[in-house]
């Protein structure tokens, strides 16, 4: 068991190295191959040829690339101190650099950004979680009646309307014509509980609608198929109930399956979920990666991207872990 | 339905056409089990009668499809068991347990009834046990569905049936989980589970064909002492002639759905008076004889449990279909009738027509 | 429910069946005469490593096969029979070379066949062929039969005289299918009718030895009757070479001329089916054949008595030392224990590799104390009788009861460490591997 932990964080340590690498390859290197100069995008092009230069040795661009990478890698631990003679700028760990637009450290549009997101995902989460479930447990339970047909065309639906789509309308009905909910434009962690709520409420359900549709597929599909098993029969040729079979028995096989997805789906989303973010104007990572990338701001585009591959990461070795937890067969592997 | 009167009477006392107070412990009465399909009504089980008294063992023989699990399962009130949404099986018949009668009795009196009055296992122990829940934690949840004890005492229990079925240091093993045993000790603990309510009609269905043949020897031997000591009614399902050789009393032999042959162990072994009987003795090697050049199969596959074949199920495949007078073997089904003491089978032939055939052309190439 | 299962099955299985005159092509060829060895297998071992911990180093290996000698014949076959674990069907796959044996050495009439690559193999594949145990994942279900059955000219780049159709319609005839249902697909037959197409198209090439994994075992026992006379007149008509490899005494019995024992992935027996049967050597082989459960109720009301082995087969990554039986056998001693008995000729055509064999001399008469294990290993059961059941050791005194007395440390040592690892256990001693017992057969 304590092998398998060791041998999941080593990959993930080594996943988020080669994210590292590859982003900063990505980020860093792409402009200076396509003839652009970095220096230049963060100075603005009114500045100077000296204010340029100023910055080139500032920023550390004039360094070897290896250099290059073991000072930004570095950085993120430790902090980082600019430096161009006297001229020294202090960039606390964590540091991801300075963004080009608003000249701040991208940790500090990162913090911003962070609870609004965790709250959209979490609240999303639980909701899609339990929605799904339910309804495909039921679907597989009545598999063929009516409820089973409109709950799979509904899911059907859920999963091919596009959250942009189904945001507007929502927004449109909700928010503008019957005024039952307010959505703050500029959330921050100095408003009350009150207002995050109202304002996350749409977009949780929009986003939670998406994906319980895909969660009730998968919960219905799987739910049948451990519904044949044979050690469903033993169980209810021991004499239980038909609810503890559905519960205790079947349910908890079901789970690791969609364990998977949820894993997969709350990582994607902690890294910010740019459409749902976009539509209703949230401030969190999507759209902070959105308008990085309008603005070409590298630096805050390198700062999410890292943060979205870390979420996954860690997302994926908390459901390894409770794999584990729930499949005694696995704590052998 | 005038089989009722004729086959209910199978083993035992003959029974008056529907009186309703059977004297025997287990008594299935011209028992139906179809399931509609897409491709039309799958009659799994069609008009099956025997009796079973507590502390006799009745063996079902039959091959893929005969019936013999379905049948089971329809005692059990499982035969709808991982059938979601599909069109619901058509029961019909009787099944009396013990003086009650499972088919018209409510659902949730038949379910309190399984796991403590009647109790199964199944072929495969490793896929009929939870694979994420611990050997003892699935013998105590079946104890203390049906009693009210605490988690402890429940347990205790369970290390006591584990270690009566012969599993080394049970206050150990039973915390392990069912990956971790054995295919052999598998089945043990799903024996001990199925027992730990002291049931009074145990049935096993194909309980070792999925074991090696020294660990078949040690089931088939636990079974056999179990059932010494517990004295209850048990129902051996196999398609091994040998198993039920070992174990029944009674011998019930199913082919598409129907008993075509049913009596006393040794009659049906050594007095078989159907055709199918005679093809399943040829068909298997045996290592107790002299080695025999060629087997005698049944040519053939078995049949479509959609369309039986009119007449007799077995005609297409029975090398005396052409005996009997006026085509009667494919347009009339025979009814089982006495051809011995305790002894029915279920064929046109006359009674001479099948000793001479067994007397003189299968019992010596056997 | 499709197809028609009555229908196809044309030929009467009861008669011999009439092959027609062979095409005479590109795949004919001259096999060697009668009775002379086609395959030698020697010290083969197959060894799967198991690999653990934060570096996957390999800690250790599961002895599938370990240390195999044998000789096929020409014209013969050669029946395998062992329990789960036993590694006879890693022994199938090793002399079809589906897999790659860790040591020792394969020869196909006198040619070194043990570590040819897949191009070397490519002209033995037609000499060589298997037939597999599940006649329905062995057969893909997207192609007709006339592809599968086909195959293997297209594979091998041969073209019989004719045309493959022609010829592939023959061989479905060959083995009692209606070549007009050339065109159908696998889940329009019967289990049995698939493994005739299985049997099919192992014949396509004209093989020279066909290995058979469990031919029977996935099918209806009146269905089974047939295969196995199919498989008799079609090594009678072709002059087959067979390896069968089964579980089933009986079958075994009844198709082979010669018998491999096998145990924990060693021979312990190999003999003449009527030697076998009629005095078999080895313990095990004993246990064996007298687990088997016999089809006549009287034999039970005769009181027959039974050995019953207790446990279950040891691990094969931690096999037992000397000889492997020594933990389950009634007859171990000290030199069972300590000493690996050889594979040797006591009788002609009866090899057994034992220190104590029954009906033979007594290999190590020096050595006369039982372990303790022994004297519990087993049970002899008197079948149906009322009498409580005794141990076999006639030395020691009955238990009270034929509860199968395991919590004793030696019984223990026989079950409780048998295979897998249990919960008690240190996991260290017990790497997680596949299970060598019980679940295997199912899954094959």
């Amino acid at each position: 068991m304590l092998a398998y932990l060791i041998r999941r964080l080593i990959a993930v340590v080594i996943m988020v190295l080669v994210v590292l690498l590859a982003t900063f390859t990505v980020f860093f290197m792409l402009p200076k191959w396509a003839g652009q100069d970095i220096a230049v995008l963060f100075a603005g092009k009114a500045s100077g040829a000296e204010q340029v230069e100023g910055i080139r040795t500032k920023l550390g661009l004039d360094q070897p690339l290896l250099v290059q990478f073991w000072d930004f890698v570095r950085a993120i631990p430790m902090g980082r101190d600019y430096a161009n003679g006297t001229d020294v700028t202090h960039c606390p760990a964590p540091c991801f650099g300075y963004s080009f637009r608003t000249e701040e450290p991208v940790w500090t549009t990162l913090k911003d950004a962070l609870p609004v997101t965790g709250a959209l995902a979490a609240g999303a989460c639980v909701l899609w979680l339990a929605a799904g479930v339910a309804t495909g447990v039921l679907s597989a339970l009545k598999r063929g009646s009516l409820w089973d047909r409109a709950a799979m065309i509904a899911a059907l639906g859920g999963v091919s309307l596009p959250i942009f789509f189904t945001g507007m309308v929502a927004m449109g009905i909700f928010v503008h014509s019957l005024g039952w909910v307010h959505i703050e434009d500029n959330l921050s962690t100095d408003d009350s509980i009150g207002v995050w709520f109202q304002t996350l409420l749409l977009p949780w359900i929009v986003l939670a609608l998406l994906n319980a549709a895909m969660y009730a597929r998968l919960t219905r599909a799987t739910m049948l198929e451990v519904l044949g098993e044979d050690y469903i029969r033993t169980a209810r040729a021991k004499g239980l109930g038909e609810r503890v079979v559905i519960t205790r028995h079947a349910l908890r096989s079901a789970m690791t399956p969609i364990l998977t997805v949820f894993g997969l789906d709350l990582g994607v989303l902690l890294g910010g979920a740019v459409l749902t973010e976009s539509t209703f104007n949230l401030p969190g990572l999507g759209l902070a990666a959105v308008q990085a990338i309008s603005s070409k701001d590298l630096p805050v585009i390198l700062g999410v991207t890292l943060f979205a591959a870390l979420a996954i990461a860690v997302a994926n070795l908390v459901v390894d872990l409770l794999y584990a937890v729930i499949d005694p067969r696995v704590r052998l592997a | 339905m005038t089989d009722i009167g004729k086959s209910g009477a199978a083993v035992g006392e003959p029974v008056a056409q529907g009186s309703p107070a059977p004297t025997a412990f287990l008594e299935v009465r011209d028992l139906k089990v179809h399931f509609p399909t897409d491709d039309g009504l799958v009659k799994s089980v069609d008009g099956l009668s025997f009796q079973l008294e507590k502390g006799k063992t009745l063996g079902i023989v039959g091959e893929s499809g005969s019936g013999k699990s379905v049948t089971s399962l329809g005692i059990m009130g499982l035969h709808t068991a991982g059938q979601y949404g599909k069109r619901k099986a058509q029961l019909s018949g009787e099944i009396w347990l013990d003086g009650q009668e499972l088919l018209s009795a409510d659902p949730d009196e038949v379910r309190k009834l399984r796991g403590r009055e009647m109790s199964m296992i199944f072929q495969d122990p490793l896929s009929a046990l939870h694979p994420y829940y611990s050997i003892g934690q699935q013998i105590v949840e079946a104890y203390r569905v049906h009693h009210d004890v605490d988690k402890k005492t429940a347990r205790r229990r369970a290390v006591e049936m584990l270690d009566r079925v012969g599993i080394p240091q049970p206050d150990k093993r039973v915390d392990s989980y069912p990956h971790e045993f054995s295919g052999g000790m598998r089945q043990r603990a799903m024996i001990a589970m199925a027992l730990v309510n002291n049931p009074e009609l145990l049935i096993a269905d194909e309980p070792t064909t999925a074991l090696d043949v020294t660990v078949q020897a040690q089931i088939l031997d636990l079974i056999r002492d179990l059932q010494k000591e517990f004295g209850s009614a048990v129902i051996i399902i196999t398609h091994d002639l040998g198993v039920v050789a070992e174990l029944a009393d009674d011998i019930l032999v199913m082919y598409g759905g129907r008993c075509v042959e049913r009596g006393p162990a040794e009659s049906v072994f050594y007095e078989p008076r159907h055709p199918y009987t005679w093809g399943l003795l040829g068909s298997m090697p045996r290592l107790d004889r002299e080695q025999t050049d060629r087997l005698i199969p049944v040519k053939g596959s078995p049949p479509s449990l959609i369309n039986i074949p009119s007449g007799c199920a077995f005609n297409p495949r029975c090398p005396y279909a052409d005996l009997p007078k006026d085509n009667v073997t494919r347009t009339v089904r025979p009814e089982l009738a006495e051809v011995g003491s305790r002894h029915w089978a279920a064929c046109h032939m006359t009674q001479e027509q099948r000793e001479r055939i067994w007397t003189e052309e299968i019992a010596p190439k056997l | 429910m499709s197809g028609n299962p009555e229908k196809s099955a044309v030929t009467s299985e009861d008669k011999a069946v009439t092959i027609p005159a062979q095409s005479g092509g590109a795949t004919l060829k001259q096999g060697p005469a009668q009775g002379e060895t086609l395959l030698k297998v020697t010290g083969l071992q197959k060894h799967f490593p198991i690999r653990k911990g934060l570096l996957q180093r390999q800690v250790g290996a599961v002895k599938a096969v370990d240390g195999l000698d044998f000789e096929v014949r020409s014209g013969e076959t050669l029946g395998v029979v062992g329990e789960s674990g036993c590694g006879k069907s890693t022994m199938g796959r090793l002399i079809t070379r589906l897999l790659e044996p860790t040591a020792g050495k394969i020869e196909f009439e006198g040619k070194d066949i043990t570590h040819l690559g897949v191009g070397g193999m490519r002209p033995l594949r037609r000499d060589v062929q298997m037939i597999f145990q599940d006649p329905y994942s062995s057969l893909n279900p997207r192609h007709t039969i006339g592809t599968i059955v086909g195959a293997p000219f297209r594979l091998q780049g041969v073209t019989p005289e004719g045309g493959i159709k022609k010829e592939v319609q023959r061989l479905l005839e060959v083995v009692g299918l209606n070549p007009e249902h050339y065109n159908r697909y696998p889940h329009e037959f019967s289990g049995g009718q698939r493994q005739r197409i299985g049997i099919a198209r192992a014949l396509a090439l004209n093989p020279k030895l066909v290995v058979a994994d469990e031919p029977v075992s996935a099918l209806d026992v009146s269905i089974q009757a047939q295969v196995v006379n199919l498989l008799d007149d079609l090594q009678e008509e072709l002059g087959l070479t067979y390896v069968i490899i089964a579980h089933d005494l009986s079958v075994v019995r009844h198709v082979s001329d010669r018998i491999a024992v096998m145990y924990l992935g060693k021979i312990v027996e190999l003999a003449d089916r009527d030697s076998l049967y009629k005095a078999p050597m080895h313990p095990y082989t004993k246990a064996l054949m007298s687990a088997v459960p016999i089809p006549d109720p009287r034999r039970r009301a005769a009181k027959s008595e039974r050995i019953l082995l207790k446990g279950d087969v040891p691990s094969p990554i931690s096999p037992p030392s000397g000889c492997r039986f020594h933990t389950r056998c009634w007859k171990a001693t000290e030199t069972c224990r300590t000493q690996e008995p050889p594979l040797l000729e006591l009788k002609p055509g009866q090899q057994v590799a034992c220190h104590h064999p029954e009906n033979a001399e007594d290999q190590a008469p020096q050595d006369t104390v039982l372990l303790s294990a022994a004297t519990e290993a087993i049970e002899v059961v008197t079948v149906g009788g009322d009498e409580p059941a005794k141990t076999a050791a006639e030395q020691t005194p009955e238990p009270e009861t034929s509860e199968p007395e395991m919590s004793e440390p030696e019984a223990s040592a026989s079950e409780g460490s048998a295979s897998e690892g249990s919960a008690s256990e240190p996991p260290a001693s017990e790497p997680s591997v596949p299970e060598p017992s019980g679940e295997k057969r199912v899954k094959e």
